[in-house]
């Protein structure tokens, strides 16, 4: 329905704007969690545990995939098909990355005696928290799967950077939200 | 969609242009079961909402059965209930059952999504301007995300263990615990993940509502030239947009207690049912009631505000007369938008809040009583000296101004945390949340559907019918509820099925025959409504000018029965605000109209 919506004044694309509407709308859910981490973190008797270094290299990556996406959109807008799709490949590979690092994270953490049942504490509120963060990482690996395909389909030759610029708003905002819960759980643990 | 060739896109844009609305043929699925037309959407979430009210209202007259007539038993009950009322009465896990959904439908599957999925979708684009949401994909997906979740709450009815029977709440650990009660079982599980399909409809539904009136609107339609509708709509999904994700990650750790074994909620609790002591330590349930009421107060103006919108647009339409304090009625609704969000923990007093806590809580919340009753003083002065056309809209809106009023007041009682000490849990508490959000939202639903059925279906709804309907409903929500401020008041709990061993209140016992007996009169009525809805779709008288109640909105200017697409030919555009009633000697003056050189200032 472009079509509908070009025809109207418009100051920002309708579908860039539902985004941020929707990144308030996240943002609001994990506001709720560290909330809640808060007041159960001052609880006599929390357990904390140390943050896995792993989470320190999975960091990097994601920050490194931010700027590969950003260099992907600048490639698209410049009509660098090779190199967008190149980039969105490498973008790709490191999400899927991020998230396999996340999980093996969590398998140390879990080794090291930080189970679901029984007493809660920091431990599983980072289970929680850390995987929904992976959950959102990876409803953007699979829209960056989408864009992979068209990228590569012969038939379908494409210049509209909307739906680029919506990925790339999309995987700064997770890379965000995964360097502020990262923050966060370093002060609190 | 945008993937389109750039150019290929621009050309499209030209030819849409010219033809206005979508002239090409649609199968019967793809007009009206997957259908991406606002319009269709909306008349789907209002049926589905209309089914859930029925089976939520028929619920209700169920466990008043129980509670007028505690001592009778009622075999036919057991022959269309089977097992949930052996021997003609209901079990009172049933009966638990049955009040626990009775509010999880009425609140969400009836006044949320039936209300503002209904009126957004259907009024957003019509009167800002637009030919379809800003997306219409997203649109289709939130309204089979809440087909989806009605389907599966409905099926948790017919589990064996039954549906979940802790309160429409879902505090844990009754929620959290599997072997705390029958309910409590699959029944849980199926409420929470009907839940969860159901936030997820109302979150692709919000996003989509507010970059509509954000992005879409047609030239020159500024904010403040929007109806309050809009503004009302608007406000209503920015509440759920803001709310409903948090009580999602509330869901996801009951989640996690349910089958992970953690201790979010849950701690040194012994099962008598199993004789077990659970290994969980330092959960808080309280803090469930934090993230629950989060959403949980901003819920209660998610179903308020739009019925505030539509009265407003419709007294005005049935006055005459531009709508009093059109700026005032905006703020107080970005007011009341805001001190949703500021007073949640009025739910929690008697929780071991600490009291100083409290306090501020308690002035939070009587500050809601500024805005709402600014809004008051402007529908009474909008009809002050009126020349009033009693239309069932009108009737309805009438009535919603009145029920909260009355339902408002006594929100001043229980604002306050030293009676709520008295009155918390009470059928004080019932009186008044029936009143000021359950009955006077629907009276605000009601009077959307007959104001606005003949832009829906092209037809009127029967007046007598209508009449009917309006003066037995409203004569009976005073009665099933006014008498229930005087039985909380005597402190009767609410929640129990059955109150004979309670000395005190044997005095209500006829009290309780009374409400119930309106109840089901009341329930009845409601029937007459829908057959009066359903026939008219078919039957009822046609609709012959564009605009039948000569109101200034775009809507109006629209075709009788319009397209997808809304307008044939451009959009039209806006000169004016929404509200030139009786104006320089003319009865009204459309929107498109533009200002003409001589015209007073209102």
């Amino acid at each position: 329905m472009t079509e509908a919506v070009s025809t109207q004044r418009k100051k920002i694309h309708p579908h860039k704007f539902t985004l941020w509407v929707a990144i308030g709308s996240i943002i609001m859910m994990f506001a709720g969690l560290t909330s809640a981490y808060i007041v159960k973190g001052s609880m006599a008797g929390f357990e904390t545990v140390t943050m896995p270094t792993l989470f320190y290299y999975s960091t990097a990556v994601m920050l490194i995939s931010s700027l590969t996406m950003q260099w992907a959109l600048k490639s698209f807008k410049e009509r660098g098909m090779q190199q967008y799709r190149r980039l969105l490949t490498v973008t790709m590979v490191l999400g899927f990355g991020f998230i396999t690092m996340q999980i093996i994270g969590f398998s140390q953490l879990w080794d090291a005696g930080s189970k679901l049942k029984g007493p809660t504490g920091a431990a599983q509120f980072l289970y929680v928290i850390f995987g929904l963060h992976a959950v959102h990482v990876l409803g953007g690996v699979v829209a960056l799967i989408i864009m992979f395909i068209k990228a590569f389909s012969a038939r379908i030759r494409n210049y509209n950077s909307i739906p680029v610029e919506v990925m790339s708003t999309y995987w700064h905002f997770v890379d965000l939200l995964w360097v502020y819960l990262f923050v966060f759980f370093l002060f609190k643990l | 969609m945008s993937h389109g060739h750039a150019e290929v896109a621009t050309s499209h844009e030209v030819h849409h242009d010219e033809h206005g609305a979508h002239h090409h043929h649609q199968s019967f699925v793809s007009k009206y079961v997957f259908s991406m037309d606002h319009k269709i959407i909306a008349k789907q979430f209002l049926i589905t909402g209309m089914i859930w009210a029925i089976l939520g209202g028929l619920m209700s007259v169920l466990f008043r059965l129980q509670l007028g007539y505690p001592d009778q038993t009622f075999p036919w009950l057991e022959d269309i209930l089977g097992n949930w009322a052996r021997g003609g009465k209901i079990t009172p896990e049933n009966y638990y059952a049955l009040v626990t959904m009775h509010g999880t439908v009425l609140v969400f599957f009836v006044l949320t999504g039936g209300l503002s999925g209904t009126f957004a979708n259907f009024l957003i684009p019509l009167q800002v301007g637009a030919r379809d949401m800003a997306s219409p994909m997203m649109n289709m997906l939130s309204y089979w995300f809440f087909f989806a979740g009605s389907i599966v709450m409905l099926s948790s009815l017919f589990v064996q263990t039954g549906p979940f029977s802790g309160g429409w709440t879902a505090y844990p650990p009754l929620s959290a615990l599997g072997d705390a009660s029958p309910g409590s079982k699959v029944g849980m599980d199926l409420w929470i993940t009907a839940m969860a399909l159901f936030v997820v409809s109302s979150l692709l539904g919000g996003l989509n509502y507010v970059s509509t009136v954000l992005n879409l609107r047609t030239k020159g339609m500024s904010m403040t030239r929007l109806p309050l509708t809009i503004w009302a709509l608007f406000f209503t999904a920015v509440l759920g947009i803001l709310s409903f994700p948090v009580l999602l990650s509330g869901f996801i750790l009951l989640l996690f207690d349910r089958h992970g074994g953690t201790s979010f909620y849950l701690s040194d609790i012994y099962i008598a049912a199993t004789n077990q002591a659970l290994p969980n330590e330092g959960g808080s349930a309280i803090l469930y009631q934090h993230l629950f009421w989060f959403l949980g107060h901003p819920e209660v103006y998610i179903i308020l505000l739009p019925a505030m919108g539509m009265a407003s647009e419709i007294l005005s339409v049935n006055s005459r007369k531009p709508i009093f304090g059109y700026m005032a009625m905006v703020g107080s609704m970005f007011a009341i938008t805001i001190l949703a969000f500021l007073v949640w923990a009025h739910h929690m007093f008697v929780t071991g809040l600490n009291p100083f806590l409290g306090s501020v809580f308690v002035l939070l919340t009587l500050l809601i009583a500024v805005p709402s009753a600014i809004k008051v003083f402007n529908w009474l002065t909008t009809i002050w000296k009126a020349n009033i056309k009693f239309t069932p809209g009108m009737l309805f809106a009438l009535g919603f101004v009145s029920l909260f009023i009355s339902g408002g007041l006594t929100g001043i009682f229980l604002g306050n945390s030293t009676l709520d000490i008295h009155l918390h849990d009470t059928y004080f508490v019932i009186a008044h949340f029936h009143i000021v959000m359950g009955v006077s939202a629907f009276f605000g639903m009601f009077a959307g559907i007959y104001h606005w059925f003949p832009k829906m279906y092209g037809r009127y709804m029967n007046n007598t019918l209508a009449f009917i309907h309006f003066w037995v409903t409203l004569a009976g929500a005073y009665l099933i509820f006014w008498p229930m401020h005087y039985e909380g008041l005597a402190g009767m709990p609410r929640r129990y099925l059955d109150y004979s061993n309670w000395a005190s209140f044997n005095q209500f016992g006829d009290l309780n025959k009374f409400i119930s007996t309106v109840a089901i009169i009341v329930f009845a009525i409601q029937l007459l409504f829908v057959f009066n809805f359903f026939y008219s779709i078919f039957k009822g008288r046609k609709v012959t000018t564009q605009n039948p109640w000569g109101a200034t909105t775009l809507e109006w200017t629209a075709p009788i029965h319009p397209g997808h697409g809304n307008w044939e030919g451009e959009i039209p555009e806006v000169h004016r605000w929404a509200y030139d009633y009786s104006k320089d000697g003319r009865d009204f003056i459309p929107q498109t109209e533009p200002i003409s050189a001589n015209e007073s200032k209102h």
